[in-house]
């Protein structure tokens, strides 16, 4: 908005009577007056807030951005500080990656699953691992019990990678995996199961999440304490710049901040810091930002109020953009630009009538493409029961597709940019988030808030607040505290994972370790644990050992035996 | 009511590290006036139930969305039989299906919730739970 020049004397020099006066004043009159008329209407007994418990006015006129200034803060998609997208032509070019979260059983089931998803349209793979493959357990180990193939696919060594990837070329797909502690092991895997497919490490595109440090704050899959957990990922970034320049080894992850309650300026805030630690880290070990920057990504939650998650993605392109270029000095525009995933928000939906489930994460959807992503993963109406079925996952898909094609939100880069509430949004995120940088700069950067149990009490007490608003029915959750069906029944199927493929898998690993090169295995071994000692580089050693057919878990135990455990304070 | 606080043990048994909801039932029960024991995370059933023991709970209160439910309820179960602790409830919530709650429920495993659930109803069961303790020992031992 370009502020009108009031002039107080004509051309003649004579003054001039100002009836008319400038377009902010006449705009403000007009907004006084809607007040005074508002005032008087009646309201909903009810809470209008956010889905994050942020007060929001009733109406957003020009006025709210005054100190917003549309060249600099906003501009145009492709150009710093890159609110409106990180690319030129955005999804005219290319839609987003429709890109489903999927892994279950053995890496045989799951193969299947992944041919069915590419027969069926999807772009991309992401790969669900179990619970005992994320922790870095062996399927036989005694932690593992009942827990093999349950909430994903087992993967226990390259034997199974290569099982997994059956069919499916390396150089063609980009691969999403969802793996954090045992990352760098997983990154060894999938170079080396592409070494045998013929495809060099340059030719892969994909990611790895490995984002520790939200691990520590929200979803507590962690294997060491913080700082070797930081190192490995050093050594990731190096060896991808170096060797693998279309992976992107780090994945910045607010996903799972935000599930574990946060706000969405919480979720904006925390995972940004993870950001700039990540950076520092990098440079604090010689990396040239330049380097490694062009290869971070990020990963968002989509939860349900469309606004509040499209300003989110908004604020943090430029916020990222800012910092990288200004306290970070990136000069490669590259850098500079926020690309992320978008998962609907899992914690949004209910296990009463499981079929709004669809419609919420259409909701949610439909706020990620509008906020610009790279890919999409939409949850499955079933999940708050089990691992999705089939049908449920296609539904979950074609809701994607229905969005891309038919809504028309792809035509338009950021619609809702220059909306006065949007745009006030996206402001006041950018400001709080700012706060909350500064607040834990000064507990000493992440790591010691994490050692504090900072992160862990925001998280807490708005979780509970959240859970309060709806237990005092102030936030009305369909089916849930209101429109409740009393004796419902389930009428839709639910997946059940056999328990032979717990068996079957322990049997696998057992006897993989009887039949592979006991002596290569050894020596790589040995290798693997010097180099810990020499703090050299550790993905050349994990990648030795990994072709030797050393399982995760064993690499894991040995790197623990090195580095040691953690344990949190306990806050609730 | 009983007129002594009522003690439970929350806990998070298994791998699975997703505690939203296990701290937002233990700040709701203790804000409910009881004394809420946090195990942290990554319990086996055997640590759990040393635990329960030592802190003298009425209640075991389980959070498990990994799907790892079958394996580790029973084995709670079983390890409080083993122990004589007849008149302690286990209970708990998570990503459980219906059929596997009916199934658990079978082997006498108490109430279990899913994601929805308002924290009042359960507190009310565990409320109503202990006040019915008396008669329900009667039965069962």
């Amino acid at each position: 908005m370009t502020p009108t020049v009031r002039k107080d004397r004509g051309d003649d020099g004579r003054p001039i009577v100002q009836e008319a006066s400038t377009r902010e004043e006449r705009m403000a009159a007009r907004v006084a007056a809607w007040r005074d008329r508002w005032d008087r209407q009646s309201k909903r007994d009810i809470d209008f807030t956010s889905t994050s418990s942020m007060e929001v006015a009733p109406i957003y006129t020009p006025l709210d951005l005054a100190d917003n200034d549309p060249v600099d803060d906003i501009g145009v998609p492709g150009e710093y500080p890159y609110t409106r997208g990180v690319y030129d032509s955005m999804y005219r070019t290319r839609l987003w990656t429709m890109r489903q979260f999927a892994g279950f059983a053995t890496a045989e089931e799951t193969n299947e699953r992944y041919h069915f998803l590419l027969d069926h349209g999807q772009t991309g793979l992401s790969v669900a691992f179990d619970l005992p493959t994320l922790m870095g357990y062996d399927s036989d180990h005694p932690m593992s019990e009942g827990e093999v193939g349950v909430c994903g696919v087992a993967i226990d060594s390259l034997a199974d990678m290569e099982t997994l990837f059956r069919g499916i070329p390396l150089d063609q797909v980009s691969t999403s995996m969802t793996i954090n502690g045992p990352a760098i092991i997983f990154l060894a895997l999938y170079v080396a199961v592409a070494e045998e497919q013929g495809v060099p490490p340059d030719k892969l595109r994909g990611t790895l999440q490995t984002d520790i440090l939200k691990e520590y704050i929200a979803q507590k899959e962690w294997l060491f304490p913080p700082e070797p957990h930081l190192k490995i990922i050093v050594d990731m970034m190096a060896w991808c710049a170096d060797h693998a320049p279309k992976w992107h080894p780090i994945s910045i992850s607010g996903y799972h901040i935000r599930e574990a309650g946060s706000t969405a300026v919480q979720e904006l805030a925390f995972t940004l810091a993870d950001g700039f630690t990540y950076v520092e880290e990098g440079i604090r070990a010689g990396l040239d930002v330049d380097h490694f920057a062009p290869r971070l990504s990020f990963f968002w939650n989509a939860h349900n109020d469309i606004f509040e998650e499209v300003a989110k993605y908004r604020a943090a392109r430029r916020i990222w953009a800012r910092h990288m270029k200004e306290r970070y000095g990136a000069k490669e525009p590259r850098s500079l630009l926020m690309r992320f995933h978008t998962q609907t928000a899992g914690c949004s939906l209910t296990e009463q009538q499981p079929e709004n489930n669809i419609v919420r994460t259409a909701i949610q959807a439909l706020a990620g493409v509008m906020g610009g992503t790279q890919s999409l993963h939409t949850n499955s109406m079933d999940e708050t029961y089990a691992l999705p079925t089939e049908k449920a996952v296609k539904i979950a898909l074609r809701t994607q597709q229905v969005i891309a094609y038919e809504s028309g939100v792809a035509n338009v880069i950021d619609p809702l940019g220059g909306s006065y509430y949007v745009e006030a949004l996206t402001d006041r995120m950018e400001t709080e988030a700012e706060t909350y940088f500064r607040q834990i700069e000064g507990l000493g950067g992440v790591v010691a808030g994490i050692e504090e149990g900072f992160f862990q009490r925001e998280l807490a007490s708005a979780a509970s607040r959240y859970q309060e608003e709806i237990d005092a029915r102030r936030r009305v959750i369909v089916g849930v505290n209101e429109f409740i069906e009393q004796d419902e029944r389930l009428e839709i199927p639910i997946l059940r994972i056999d328990p032979r493929y717990e068996r079957e898998q322990c049997d696998r690993v057992k006897e993989l370790r009887a039949k592979r090169d006991n002596a290569k295995y050894q020596t790589a071994m040995a290798e693997l644990r010097q180099a810990i000692q020499d703090e050299r580089n550790l993905m050349q050693p994990v990648l030795d050992a990994v072709r030797s057919y050393a399982t995760v878990g064993e690499i894991v135990e040995l790197m623990r035996d090195e580095y040691g455990t953690w344990r949190e304070p306990s806050i609730f | 009511m009983t007129e002594q606080k009522i003690r439970v043990l929350v806990g998070k048994p298994g791998l699975d590290g997703h505690d939203r909801g296990a701290k937002v039932v233990a700040a709701a029960l203790r804000d409910a006036g009881m004394e809420v024991v946090y195990t942290g995370l990554h319990q086996t059933p055997e640590r759990i139930v040393e635990t329960a023991l030592q802190e003298d709970v009425d209640v075991i209160a389980l959070s498990i969305l990994s799907g790892a439910h079958m394996t580790l309820l029973p084995r709670v179960l079983e390890l409080m039989r083993e122990a004589g602790m007849n008149d302690v409830l286990l209970t708990g919530g998570g990503i459980i299906s219906k059929d596997d709650m009916q199934a658990l429920a079978e082997m006498g495993v108490g109430q279990l919730f899913g994601p929805g659930t308002a924290t009042g109803e359960i507190v009310e069961y565990i409320e109503n739970w202990v006040d019915n303790r008396g008669a329900k020992v009667g039965i069962t031992s």
